[in-house]
């Protein structure tokens, strides 16, 4: 655009800041009421990490806490357990972790901080279910003959192993998610919160 | 400045105002002064937060007055777990309404409630808490300048003493307190200025965004009416 | 840069082939002629749908977070109440919203004050202009009904006992009073049934009613053309092209001329949202920080400023007439105070239209209205036992000048014809 006859300059200019400053003014006053749409103290509150003592949990057993209105489970496995975890990974959709379904800290062998105590958040990666626990090995399990024990989502049928790794061919596309979580003691955990890197 | 701009707004009212008046002590302004304010919070969790609840006021909106969660969780939290919970209290409100003959009402914004044309909320407070008397006629034994035959007894009688009402409707401290008068003065200042404060936390920084978009409109304001003169010049 | 244009052009076209998007703009903005002599007045109906959207937006928001439920919750406060301080501590910035369309509210009725009042000064409301003035009423009405409503959602003591006031006048209407107003409540006091209903007619109801009377009001105007500060008809004197000879465009003139009027009402209104939004205890009311009690009245009640001329209106009528109830009368009178603004088109018989061309009898009349109704509202805020400077009495003032805020309007056919007016122009002047 050049100054010329039709074009007035000064006027173009003011315009154009006039604009700019309304148009700054406008997205000022979006901001507090997008960020009223926000998890509000309460939610905050509510949503707070969760401290569990987990000194009374035997092997074997599993614990469910409510975090963020989720279930998270905490299994303490037992040696048999965790030793089935290695046999069947030819049976799973990603046995090595590599989708990002958990912290740094749990992509290992058994998806844990402590190799025995796995944290997942026990819902269905499919649709949102909640799965059920199925640690009855073999045919009792009434899922297969050689069920290492795990878990069965009710709704349509996904099958996960005892670190929340899912079985392939199933709805479920992903792993359980394991939610951010750190010891603060030898058995005191905290589900929500991390160790700062 | 926000009593002058009352001022100004109401001026043609305010000048016909007169009528009965309740004489108020004004409240020091320690709405800035973190000291104050901690120490007024620890004074109201003590002896405030066993009958009444705050139950809008988070423990960790407290780190607005200069607190961290730690400190709030080892020297203020006695009714609460978690840092995000609100101030509540353990009381039954059916029991309070038997031991008081009504239930302590809730504190958070009592500081807005108490305003009246007579001063502010914060006024109504530090005279209310410094005006308790002996009376033997009250089924606590005492009661209040401001608040006439208040259900709540003097809470805070062993910092102040305890004062009766003389025949010159004048109080005098016939018992003294642990605290001087200047001291307990300083004190119920502190709580008043805390109640102040959990009436409205977000009041200061209110006022300093305030600023903010008032210079922002101030400079909007040169651009949009340079460019209506310059419209303008069309028209004769 | 012209492919852009070309590309703008053709979509443009696109659009006006199926809506007429380019003919409505022109016809209410850039090709409707509005006088060139507007003066401070007529800033305030832009001002009116500025606070109009105000209030719609925050509105929505509020809706998100606000729960109309009288019952108490676990700390013994209604859960109503405790949800507006939810809004105003726990949501991100709720304090900004609720703050903003709470000074809304009173914004509202200032700037719809001033606005009527440039009506009354300039006869905007005469012929050919009744039905813009009539939709204008229509909205005043709906106003006060939205801010009623409204006023009891937070559920503190001054919404309660404003409610249960308001909605007792109601059983002043002889026969079927008492069960109107237990209909009206949906309960036999001011209860959970009643904070709903009002819920409901302050979130859906009035605003669709109010914004259907705003697009009214606008399409009436638009067809008529704008009065102006003379008073005189700038379509009977036009150019060539039938333009009005002292019309300019809305847009671009008025436009930038209202964004100037929107920025400093933007200062004024964030001065009070940021350093002042309890308005001395005008806007927000000191006593509805308690939550409602059935049991408790406050020791002084009084409506919010805006409803207090109407107020003092009805505390003036204190005679039973015709043997009905003194009540009923007073509400009566409240009523007509509000509703005989609808009849100026009809009671004006001056031969001009604008205060400057009237007489001195106009001028005389009309301040003393103006100032009377300052004092009406002033003594509506005030106990029925207020005196002046602490001797003369409030009472007996209300009534005298609740007869002259009637009487004012009822002999305006007699006096606005008597009264000696000067010629109008026959052009617009700039003053």
């Amino acid at each position: 655009m050049s100054c010329d006859d039709t074009v007035d300059c000064g006027r173009r200019r003011l315009l154009v800041a006039t604009a700019a400053a309304g148009g700054v003014a406008g997205v000022a006053v979006a901001v507090p009421f997008v960020a009223s749409m926000l998890p509000s103290e309460r939610a905050k509150a509510a949503g707070a990490p969760v401290e569990v003592d987990i000194s009374q949990l035997a092997p074997g057993e599993m614990k469910t806490v409510e975090w963020r209105g989720k279930p998270v489970w905490i299994i303490n496995r037992t040696k048999e357990q965790l030793e089935s975890l290695t046999k069947i990974s030819d049976k799973l959709a990603d046995p090595k972790s590599e989708k990002n379904m958990q912290p740094d800290y749990a992509k290992n062998e058994t998806r844990s901080i402590k190799p025995e105590i796995l944290v997942a958040v026990g819902i269905c990666t499919h649709l949102g279910c909640s799965p059920t626990e199925k640690f009855k090995t073999g045919a009792e399990s009434g899922i297969e003959a050689d069920w290492p024990g795990g878990f069965i989502c009710p709704c349509h049928g996904s099958t996960f192993d005892l670190a929340g790794r899912v079985y392939k061919s199933k709805p479920a596309p992903d792993n359980l998610e394991i939610p951010p979580h750190m010891y603060l003691g030898d058995a005191k955990l905290i589900i929500g919160e991390e160790k700062k890197a | 400045m926000k009593k002058f701009l009352t001022a100004i707004l109401f001026a043609p009212v305010l000048a016909f105002a007169a009528g009965p008046t309740l004489h108020l002590d004004r409240a020091p302004d320690k709405a800035n002064d973190m000291a104050a304010l901690q120490n007024g919070a620890k004074i109201f969790v003590n002896y405030c937060l066993n009958c009444h609840s705050a139950s809008y006021m988070r423990y960790n909106r407290l780190k607005d007055i200069g607190l961290s969660d730690a400190q709030i969780k080892d020297n203020l939290m006695f009714t609460a777990e978690k840092v995000g919970e609100p101030m509540k209290i353990a009381m039954q409100r059916a029991e309070a309404k038997v031991w008081f003959g009504a239930a302590p009402p809730d504190l958070t914004v009592i500081a807005r409630a108490r305003a009246s044309e007579f001063g502010s909320g914060a006024d109504w407070l530090y005279t209310y808490l410094r005006t308790f008397y002996r009376d033997e006629k009250r089924p606590s034994g005492w009661n209040n300048v401001v608040f006439e035959n208040v259900g709540m007894p003097h809470v805070l009688w062993e910092l102040q003493g305890e004062q009766v009402m003389g025949a010159d409707h004048k109080l005098t401290l016939a018992k003294p307190g642990k605290l001087k008068p200047q001291e307990f003065d300083a004190a119920v200042g502190d709580l008043v200025a805390y109640l102040n404060y959990m009436g409205e936390p977000m009041a200061e920084f209110r006022k300093q965004l305030g600023v903010i978009v008032l210079i922002f409109l101030a400079v909007i304001f040169v651009f949009a009416y340079a460019l209506k003169r310059e419209y303008w010049k069309d028209v004769h | 840069m012209s492919k852009v244009n070309a590309i703008l052009q053709g979509t443009l076209n696109w659009v006006d082939e199926r809506f007429p998007l380019t003919s409505n703009w022109k016809a209410h903005l850039s090709e409707y002629y509005a006088p060139k002599n507007f003066n401070f007045w007529y800033f305030f109906g832009s001002l009116a749908m500025l606070v109009l959207v105000i209030q719609i937006v925050t509105g929505i928001f509020l809706t998100m977070h606000y729960k109309p439920d009288a019952a108490l919750n676990a700390s013994g406060v209604p859960v109503a109440f405790a949800s507006v301080e939810y809004i105003m501590r726990d949501v991100s910035w709720g304090w900004l919203i609720r703050y903003m369309h709470s000074t809304g509210a009173s914004a509202f009725f200032l700037v719809v004050y001033l606005h009527m009042f440039r009506g009354l000064l300039y006869g905007s409301y005469r012929k050919p202009r009744e039905l813009i003035w009539l939709f204008g009423i229509g909205i005043f009405l709906c106003l006060m009904g939205e801010a009623f409503f409204g006023y009891l959602l937070p559920w503190g003591q001054m919404s309660f006992w404003g409610a249960q006031v308001i909605v007792n006048l109601f059983s002043a209407i002889p026969l079927i009073g008492n069960d109107l107003s237990i209909w009206l409540r949906g309960d036999y006091v001011v209860g959970d049934a009643t904070l709903n209903r009002f819920f409901a007619f302050h979130v859906i109801a009035m605003p669709l009613v109010l914004l259907g009377l705003v697009g009214a009001h606008i399409i009436a105007l638009h067809e008529v053309g704008s009065n102006n500060p003379d008073g005189i008809e700038i379509k009977k004197k036009k150019d060539a092209n039938g333009i009005p000879l002292d019309g300019i465009p809305f847009h671009p003139y008025y436009s930038v001329k209202d964004i100037v009027g929107v920025v400093v009402f933007l200062m004024v209104f964030s001065v009070i949202v940021f350093f002042m939004p309890e308005g001395g205890g005008y806007f927000l009311e000191y006593n509805n920080f308690f939550p409602a009690d059935p049991l408790v009245t406050p020791p002084h009640i009084a409506p919010v400023w805006y409803f207090t001329p109407y107020y003092s209106l009805l505390r003036a009528v204190t005679y039973p007439l015709f043997g009905i109830d003194a009540k009923f009368w007073g509400v009566v009178a409240m009523g007509a105070g509000t509703l005989i603004f609808a009849f100026l088109p009809w009671l004006d018989r001056s031969p001009v239209k604008s205060i400057r061309y009237r007489g001195p009898i106009t001028k005389w009349l009309l301040s003393i209205w103006v100032v009377g109704f300052f004092i009406l509202g002033f003594l509506g805020t005030k106990d029925p036992a207020y005196k002046f400077f602490g001797f003369i009495p409030g009472a007996p003032i209300a009534q005298l000048l609740s007869v002259y805020y009637f009487l004012f309007f009822l002999t305006m056919p007699i006096w606005s014809s008597l009264d000696r007016c000067k010629p109008e122009p026959d052009r617009v002047t700039m003053k």
